[in-house]
């Protein structure tokens, strides 16, 4: 047999293996995945229910529950993808390997875009259901997948933070909430404008907005990861 | 292949390391007693660089780290108070994620022969959650060697194991220093770092107090380096 090689590993490899790690533990420890989509479902037909919108509000209102679910679910992942690997000091094991800190933020954040995105192919639909709006626009989509992206890039930073301290659940979304902000107001905006079936030029603000967001969160994110992790 | 000089540290200021010097050759076994407080396990973490010192240099495998951590996590094996295992996946999914993470070529192989190594080919496609304590810590042993570091640190792996589990590991580390690493153990089981170790170290209050030849180290020394850190 050939002797084993240590090589400088590729951070597409190490984001891919955390992504099947995380996906893997998931898919057979069930904690998170079931728990975000009957919290997402309850808060889409809650709010059906207690609100009983009329035609001429529905696309301004529902664009409001749509992005409340998605935010909370989003919050609860984020909790849980860091919380997962402090129970057993897995996120040690991490640290000792001689991986760029990028890599782990990454595959990290891209393990909280899929298990919201998991939840949304299953809340989505209902959503349309129960709501009456065309949430599958092609634009609708967009905003959807960059308001979450979004909300996520400084959300994993965060957490990674957060996940130091002992009320580490109450934390995170203190800090996020401000934060996030901008892509949560443009990504809500966005989406009244594409299911109110307005023109490009009333979408266009605030969809420029939530890339523009989305651009500086990443940016963000790539300066200052290395120096969060290891302080 | 390690080389402390001076290192401090302190948690809330109070001094946890003071001025440690400690070198181990390459092939080299020592043993690093103490007592509860001692700086044993922060001086662990510290060469594993999963904590910074204070003051001081820390050169492990020819990488300072200070200058090139990364370099020097690459030549650092670490067996810590947990075992860094992912209770979903089974054995050779675990040590095939930490392969993907260390660059390790071929992983398949190298994942193969590591569980045939320490007993566990049987357990491949177990979850680790269903493993005892004694096979989950075989598997920590077989990911901190997975790609063959230089420098191996132990930090009590006999900690809940039985006496059988624990001969298999005596077993395994003995076979790993032979092969040329550095081992750097840190044990409350005196008899049995006596037995593993080539020189033992004793650290007390954050400081090298006690350095002999295993074969040459006193029950008096080793009485006194626990009484003086317990404070008798």
């Amino acid at each position: 047999m050939r002797a084993a090689m240590a090589r400088k590993p590729r951070m597409l490899r190490v984001i891919g293996a955390l992504l099947w790690k995380d996906l893997l533990s998931e898919l057979r420890g069930r904690a998170l995945l079931a728990a975000l989509v009957v919290f997402a479902l309850l808060t889409v037909v809650v709010f059906n229910y207690a609100l009983d919108l009329e035609r001429t509000v529905r696309a301004s209102v529902g664009a409001g529950v749509l992005w409340v679910t998605i935010v909370f679910t989003a919050t609860l992942a984020l909790n849980r993808v860091f919380a997962a690997e402090r129970e057993h000091a897995l996120h040690e094991g991490l640290l000792l390997a001689p991986v760029e800190r990028l890599a782990i933020y990454f595959g990290k954040l891209l393990s909280g875009f899929l298990f919201v995105l998991l939840v949304a192919v299953v809340v989505v639909p209902v959503f349309a259901l129960l709501y009456d709006l065309p949430v599958a626009r092609p634009l609708n989509l967009a905003v959807l997948l960059l308001g979450t992206l979004g909300y996520l890039l400084p959300g994993t930073l965060l957490a990674a933070l957060a996940a130091h301290a002992r009320a580490r659940e109450v934390l995170l979304p203190v800090l996020l909430f401000p934060v996030a902000m901008p892509v949560i107001l443009s990504a809500v905006r966005a989406s009244q404008e594409v299911l109110a079936g307005s023109a490009w030029v009333r979408i266009a603000p605030a969809f420029n907005l939530l890339v523009a967001s989305d651009i500086i969160f990443l940016a963000l994110a790539v300066l200052l990861f290395d120096q969060l992790v290891d302080a | 292949m390690i080389d402390v000089r001076g290192v401090e540290q302190s948690y809330a200021g109070k001094p946890v390391l003071r001025g440690v010097d400690l070198q181990v050759a390459a092939g080299e076994f020592v043993a690093l007693f103490g007592a509860n407080g001692a700086g044993k396990t922060t001086l662990l973490r510290m060469l594993a660089t999963l904590a910074r010192p204070a003051r001081g240099r820390v050169v492990l495998g020819g990488f300072d780290l200070a200058v090139d951590p990364q370099a020097l996590r690459a030549v650092v094996g670490f067996v810590g108070h947990h075992t860094m295992l992912y209770p979903e996946l089974t054995a050779f999914e675990n040590l095939q994620f930490y392969a993907s993470l260390y660059g390790v070529e071929p992983a398949r192989a190298r994942c193969d022969a590591l569980l045939e190594q320490v007993g566990l080919q049987r357990q491949r496609a177990e979850r680790v959650r269903y493993f005892s304590r004694g096979m989950q810590q075989r598997l920590a042993i077989a990911r901190a060697i997975l790609h063959s570091p230089r420098v191996l640190l132990l930090d009590e792996p006999h900690s809940g194991l039985d006496q059988i589990a624990a001969a298999q590991l005596d077993a395994l580390l003995h076979a790993e220093a032979a092969s040329g690493r550095s081992v750097l153990l840190v044990t409350h089981d005196v008899q049995r770092g006596i037995a593993l170790a080539d020189r033992v170290l004793g650290l007390d209050r954050g400081r090298v107090v006690l350095e002999r030849a295993a074969g040459a180290v006193s029950a008096t020394e080793l009485a006194e380096l626990y009484a003086g850190g317990n404070g008798a």
